[in-house]
């Protein structure tokens, strides 16, 4: 039995093909258009692996730009998705966080990876991806320096909670010379805060399974864990576990 | 919609501005609406209404006028009819419940107010609801802030009078309200010039009583295994009892039932039985905001009940009937409107009371928690409810959200995801 899920993200589009033997994965950009970047990684990965669309069983579309998959045989939330391919992926996780480009969630869940409670943040850019990069891109770095930069530092206390008030606010400390290192820190600290008293309406969680690509912001992760006071658990495939979900719940559905 | 352009003139409406309005009316309706399958043939007056909004309902107004009547506005279910009717008067609903209100509001409001209250304070100002220009008095209450603010600003330009609805339900609140409820037949009294004695007083609380009836009604019929008729229907002949004619439309909804009633006999739903019945709580739905209801029959659910004032909170309270004079008719008034619970009280335990009961007695697999942008009042009151529903075990997904379409995917991602989750 072969199954895949197709996760078209706001920022990156990822697929995941479930054969008996192995899963592997693909990851674009998803562009301008998320229908033909979902169907051109979905049909990539597959001929890498040697196989046809009709070698496959079932997919499972996920992501925002799941409605717009025609060759999907079910669209499934990321919610659901995440939680699933989260729990295959970290054992004995009772809450999963991600942190994607537009959006963040946090997901209560069980042993099995169902959902049992979530909330979702997409109405404000502050505590998601796109936050990161607009400071990052303020501060003159990229966003894969950030952790780095911001190692050992002491954090600044950054007022502003929201996403455009906070860019000026950093542009104003850097005017008046204070250290990148310690901006960052205190940037990581903010938005640590803000994913905490969200998850902290979910309850208390022993294991917290971190996903999205902001997962791998090692400055933020130790941020997360302090404030939470939980273990923060990043799984390498942390980018991957929506379509991850999506495949295993392809494969759940022909079972 | 016919051609009324001669009483908007007359109505010193701002008519190009109308038109667009009119415009996009009959595509919003048509899309959400006619588009359902095997809708109930009742649905066929209540669609009448809508794609005449702004012209037979205005027009009967304009008659009763023309004949020395008068007309007044209303924005809160504490509001009693009642009082209106026994007058002589009409009483119809104000609320704006459309985006297309929102920026006239916000040019006097500031930007974190309600949706509610912006659309209803731009229909005024932008003059482009007939029912706002109609309306000879509006009748405001003290509920929540933005409200008693928004009545000082709407007093400028139109007769307004202001009844102070109580925050607490202690005897001596429910005391204070009857005292309001005599105030407001005074008021009424010197304004129409009509006496409200306890014979037409009587007779107006039956005439109330019955549309509410009717109402409860209609919502039993959503009890059944196999749903008689959607979520969306069901909202769209609540809103249309704030402006209707109360006799006529307890007349429309026991039509529509009696063929609600023989569906559910021949076991002929709108959805499957498998559907998960959904219950919506939260902050007012006015007319055109099908929004959430919208989003979630068509991800595959059926909407079973709502507690709103566009819901239970309108109609499941009765008058007592029994009262002969005016000071006892008064009393059961304060009473039967004081049993209604809203989150402008505190405490208000009453309400999630209600929703509990409501979930078992509709058989709601989950709860959606609906709260307009800004309504510090509903979503403070979201955290108790939530509390109270964990501990109950039924789910619940809290939304927040507005009148504009922009948040229309990010909602129905929420509302599939917590339908996943309730097993779909
Ligand atoms: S929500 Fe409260 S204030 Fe608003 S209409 Fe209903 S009862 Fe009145
Ligand atoms: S929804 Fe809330 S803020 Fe808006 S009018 Fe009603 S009580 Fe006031």
């Amino acid at each position: 039995m072969i199954v895949a899920g197709v996760d078209v993200g706001s920022i990156s589009t990822k697929v995941a093909v479930l054969t008996p033997e192995k899963i592997t994965y693909k990851m674009a950009p998803t562009g301008w258009s998320p229908r033909e970047t979902g169907l051109a990684t979905y049909q990539g990965l597959l001929q890498e692996l040697g196989h046809s669309e009709d070698d496959v069983d079932f997919v499972v579309g996920t992501g925002y730009g799941r409605i717009s998959l025609p060759f999907v045989s079910k669209a499934i939330t990321e919610i659901t998705c995440h939680a699933r391919g989260a729990a295959h992926l970290v054992n004995d996780s009772t809450m999963v966080i991600d942190i994607g480009g537009q959006d963040s969630k946090i997901i209560k869940i069980d042993q099995k990876g169902k959902v049992l409670d979530f909330v979702m943040n997409d109405k404000c850019a502050a505590g998601t991806g796109r936050f990161l990069q607009m400071i990052a891109a303020a501060l003159g770095l990229d966003v894969a320096e950030l952790s780095e930069l911001s190692r050992g530092k002491t954090p600044l206390t950054l007022n502003s909670m929201c996403a455009v008030f906070a860019e000026s606010e950093v542009i104003g400390l850097l005017a008046a010379g204070r250290d990148k290192g310690e901006i960052v820190a205190g940037l990581h600290q903010s938005i640590a805060r803000r994913i905490a008293s969200m998850a902290q309406r979910m309850g208390k969680a022993a294991r917290i399974t971190f996903t999205g690509g902001v997962a791998r912001n090692e400055g933020l992760c130790s941020c997360l864990r302090e404030v939470l006071g939980a273990e923060i658990i990043v799984p390498a495939e942390c980018q991957l576990a929506g379509a991850l979900g999506a495949a295993l719940l392809a494969r759940d559905y022909l079972s | 919609m016919a051609d009324y352009r001669q009483m908007w003139t007359d109505l010193e409406m701002d008519l190009e501005k109308h038109d667009l309005l009119c415009e996009a009316l009959p595509d919003a309706f048509g899309g959400i609406y006619l588009s359902q399958e095997n809708r109930p043939q009742g649905m066929d007056f209540f669609d009448f209404v809508v794609a005449e909004i702004h012209g037979v309902r205005p027009a009967e107004l304009i008659e009763h006028q023309q004949k020395g009547g008068k007309v007044f506005g209303t924005f809160c279910v504490y509001v009693p009819d009642e009082v209106i009717f026994a007058a002589g008067a009409i009483s119809t609903g104000l609320c704006g419940g459309s985006q297309f209100w929102v920026p006239g509001g916000e040019k006097v409001l500031p930007t974190n107010t309600c949706p509610l209250i912006k659309a209803s304070v731009g229909a005024r100002l932008d003059k482009t609801c007939p029912f706002f220009r109609i309306a000879d008095m509006y009748v405001g209450e003290t509920t929540c802030d933005g409200k008693k603010k928004a009545w000082e600003i709407l007093a400028s330009d139109v007769p307004m009078h202001i009844i102070d609805i109580p925050q607490m339900k202690r005897a001596k609140d429910i005391d204070g309200f009857a005292e309001e409820i005599k105030e407001f037949i005074k008021v009424v009294e010197d304004f129409t010039g009509n006496k409200v004695t306890a014979q037409v007083l009587g007779e107006s609380i039956k005439l109330i009583n019955n549309k509410r009836k009717a109402l409860q009604r209609l919502y039993a019929t959503r009890k059944a295994a196999l749903v008689p008729i959607s979520g969306k229907d069901a909202l769209l002949v609540t809103q249309i009892a704030f402006y209707d004619d109360p006799t006529r439309n307890a007349q429309m909804v026991n039509k529509l039932c009696d063929e609600l009633e023989e569906r559910i006999a021949r076991k002929d739903g709108v959805f499957p039985e498998n559907a998960k019945r959904i219950l919506i709580t939260g902050t007012p739905m006015a007319i055109p905001n099908w929004k959430l209801h919208h989003i979630v029959e068509t991800a595959g659910a059926v909407v079973v009940v709502e507690e709103l004032c566009t819901g239970t909170r309108y109609f499941e309270n009765l008058v007592d009937e029994s009262a002969t004079t005016l000071d006892a008719q008064v009393r059961a008034l304060a009473e039967r409107y004081m049993k209604t619970n809203c989150a402008c009280f505190t405490p208000n335990p009453g309400r999630i009371d209600d929703i509990i009961r409501l979930v078992r007695d509709y058989k709601a697999d989950g709860v959606i928690d609906y709260n307009l942008q800004f309504c510090g009042l509903y979503s403070t009151e979201s955290y108790l409810i939530k509390q109270a529903l964990d501990a109950q075990g039924i789910p619940l997904l809290h939304i927040e959200t507005d009148y504009s379409e922009q948040d229309f995917e990010q909602l129905r991602t929420r509302v599939e995801a917590f339908l996943e989750m309730l097993g779909k």
